[in-house]
């Protein structure tokens, strides 16, 4: 099965360097098939959702500057979707972790993340929310946050540049694009 | 200074006095108070700057740094140290500096020295379920000690006080807030506290009774790393400390490691440096004015805030490589030559940056609703900008005389002229005011010096292993945020034995109460903003 050209805002599938984990991710998806119906209505309402996912303002150190640029004028993630930052948990769609996690952080951030809404996504900004980075020897330092949280993308860098960030957000978008939306809960709990 | 030896010596008789960096005074803990007293009151030493908890190995000992607010550049330090590694204990000394609240909670922390008749003796950074103390030399590090643990936990409504009572020490149980208070959280994840710290907020209907404000949600142990790494090595941790003053900070240890090594540093990167540094603090104020605008919900001054500093970012970038952390300084110079396009791009920064800020006052400094809420706002006196160490444009904006640049010039500071930006009234408009003045009087500095760039090297030759001699070792340096200081002391290996940095916003945080009780709480944003802290660097 070949992954569909997945647009976003006009840069071709070929200009992406990692399709070969979304490639799988699809081939595991569709292995049971999908109604043509469910598979059109799926497409538009992940079309939908895909534009616009909005992050939560969460950041605890330096990498949260450089969120807060992508937010400004220059880079402005606006322009794919990602809009405005919520403040509340309860209204946002991913939370991007920005900056390193230390033990005392780690259960408010899992709380965080439990009180965000499903369907839910995580990006791991920068080396220390991705292993720790500079700090990963310390003796209160969370060595990932996918310790704890499914991670859906990670942007390596110390701090990532905006134009880093930019790419994984497109790359969260395109994963998006390709989920099973519609009886999702239903199947999970058949094959469960 | 002789004078003082002598009056040292009347006081406490068996003091050792020695003559190194600062004048060192090694006391008894007894003494200790003393001492303390006499240098506080008589001598008028009413800024203590730095308080370091260090273990010796046969005991534990606490060094203080002392300045007078008259003149910063006189330094005194104070150390004492205690035996007893079962129940170490020392009196306190946070009666008489209110800046050493937090800093003692800090040494609790690190090393259970427990100080007599401190009055809130609770964790500063670690939680309270933690065991044992992380900087002792015989901590042992590994995970099963203090795995992590997500469950969520209650915070104690109660401190403690330990108060000496005959041979004794009783320990008294206090409760933080009285019965009938009603308490509201800020923070951990507030997009209003400028990174992830907890404020307990106390009210009486919209009045602030009382802030009881934690630390530590990013409490990353940098001091403990730096005790493995050689000093190369850990530069990088200060780049992360206070990210906004990145290439200040580790200008203040590459110059503390050369001063102790006797590294002659080339004249060309002594001014790049100057440069640089002027640039990063426009950078800091910069996000300082936007987030504060922010705060009070005017979101196009952060936009226009935001614009203007990618400027800098782009001349950081060519010459250091990075945009927010640069990497830049090594010791003995920095990393790389600067870029052909160097001196041109911050001759064109110049004017946008002057046709910027002429914007932001015609944008927001004399609006209405700005003005109403900034001014008489969160009024912070120069007896408690004193008291609590507070440094930088917010002590500046009480009338407090610390800029550093001035009063102790490092790098290429002693050839430029600038004003020292003084206010008096010591409001949120005032610190206001002072970020943007400041601004103009960095790129004045700028300008002297762009077209001065000395030829020659930009980095002296150093060994392979940079080894310091026995002894300790301070520097100080203005970063955009107050004085930001760093203490190294050495046994003549290629690591530290102790590294401590001092955080300037540690104390901005630390005054929040004072200034902001009886207040409104709609008001607590704007004076949060108008102090601008960093989480990171107080945590470490």
């Amino acid at each position: 099965m070949e992954v569909k050209d997945i647009k976003i805002k006009g840069i071709s599938y070929d200009e992406f360097k990692d399709n070969d984990s979304l490639e799988k991710y699809v081939e595991e998806l569709r292995a049971n098939g999908v109604g043509i119906i469910t598979g059109v209505l799926d497409d538009i309402i992940n079309w939908g959702r895909s534009n616009s996912l909005w992050p939560l303002t969460f950041a605890t150190s330096c990498c949260g500057i450089e969120f807060m640029a992508v937010g400004a004028a220059r880079y402005d993630f606006a322009r794919f979707g990602f809009e405005v930052t919520r403040n509340s948990p309860r209204q946002a769609d991913v939370i991007i972790v920005a900056g390193t996690i230390v033990d005392k952080m780690a259960p408010v951030l899992k709380r965080l993340y439990d009180q965000m809404a499903e369907p839910k996504y995580v990006i791991a900004m920068g080396s220390c929310a991705i292993s720790g980075g500079p700090f990963c020897n310390s003796y209160c330092v969370v060595n990932g946050v996918d310790e704890f949280l499914p991670v859906d993308v990670y942007v390596p860098g110390c701090p990532p540049k905006p134009e880093a960030l930019l790419y994984g957000m497109m790359q969260l978008q395109r994963k998006v694009k390709m989920e099973r939306f519609m009886f999702k809960d239903k199947e999970v709990k058949e094959n469960e | 200074m002789e004078n003082i030896k002598e009056l040292i010596l009347a006081k406490v008789s068996d003091a050792v006095i020695e003559d190194k960096q600062y004048l060192t005074v090694t006391v008894k803990p007894e003494d200790l108070r003393t001492l303390a007293k006499m240098l506080r009151y008589d001598e008028g030493f009413d800024y203590l700057i730095q308080l370091t908890g260090v273990d010796y190995g046969d005991s534990l000992g606490v060094v203080y740094l002392l300045a007078k607010s008259e003149d910063m550049a006189v330094c005194i330090v104070i150390k004492t140290a205690t035996a007893d590694k079962e129940n170490p204990t020392l009196p306190t000394v946070s009666d008489m500096w209110k800046a050493a609240n937090w800093n003692e909670r800090e040494v609790y922390d690190y090393f259970g020295v427990i100080f007599i008749n401190h009055p809130d003796m609770r964790h500063l950074f670690l939680t309270e379920r933690w065991k044992g103390y992380p900087l002792r030399k015989d901590y042992d590090a590994g995970r099963d000690v203090n795995p992590l643990d997500l469950k969520s936990y209650d915070m104690s409504d109660t401190t403690v006080s330990y108060v000496s009572e005959g041979d004794g020490i009783k320990k008294i149980e206090k409760n933080l807030f009285e019965e009938e208070d009603y308490v509201v959280n800020i923070g951990p994840q507030h997009p209003a506290t400028h990174g992830v710290l907890h404020f307990r907020t106390a009210l009486d209907g919209e009045i602030i009774k009382k802030i009881d404000a934690n630390c530590g949600y990013i409490h990353r142990g940098v001091e403990k790393l730096c005790e493995g790494l050689t000093y190369p090595q850990s530069l990088h941790f200060t780049d992360r400390l206070d990210y906004l003053s990145a290439h200040i900070y580790r200008h203040g240890l590459c110059m503390c490691v050369e001063k102790a090594a006797g590294i002659e540093v080339p004249e060309r990167a002594e001014v790049i440096r100057t440069i640089m540094d002027e640039l990063q603090r426009i950078d800091s104020h910069l996000i300082a004015w936007s987030c504060m605008c922010q705060d009070m919900s005017a979101l196009t001054a952060f936009i226009y805030g935001m614009r203007d500093r990618e400027k800098i970012l782009d001349i950081f970038e060519e010459t250091g490589g990075g945009r927010l952390i640069q990497n830049y300084n090594v010791i003995g110079g920095v990393m790389a030559d600067i870029h052909p396009n160097f001196v041109q791009r911050v001759k064109d920064f110049i004017p946008v940056m002057r046709k910027g800020l002429k914007e932001y006052h015609q944008l927001y400094t004399g609006n209405v609703i700005a003005r109403e809420r900034m001014i008489g706002v969160g009024v912070m006196s120069k007896e408690t900008a004193i008291a609590y160490g507070v440094t930088g444009p917010a002590a500046r904006a009480s009338g407090v005389h610390c800029d550093l640049r001035k009063i102790a010039p490092y790098a290429a500071y002693d050839k430029v002229e600038f004003k020292e930006i003084i206010r008096m009234e010591g409001d949120s408009m005032a610190r206001y005011m002072n970020r943007l003045d400041e601004i103009e009087e960095s790129l004045h500095i700028i300008e002297q010096l762009i077209d001065n760039i000395p030829e020659g090297d930009f980095c002296a030759k150093t060994k392979a292993i940079i080894k310091l001699p026995e002894g300790e070792y301070f520097q100080r340096v203005e970063g955009g945020r107050g004085e930001w200081g760093v203490y190294i002391l050495s046994k003549g290996d290629k690591t530290p034995y102790r590294m401590k940095f001092r955080s300037p916003c540690m104390t901005l945080v630390n005054a929040m109460d004072t200034i902001s009780r009886g207040g409104k709480i709609a008001d607590l944003i704007t004076i949060g903003g108008s102090m601008d802290y960093i989480i990171p660097d107080i945590d470490r």
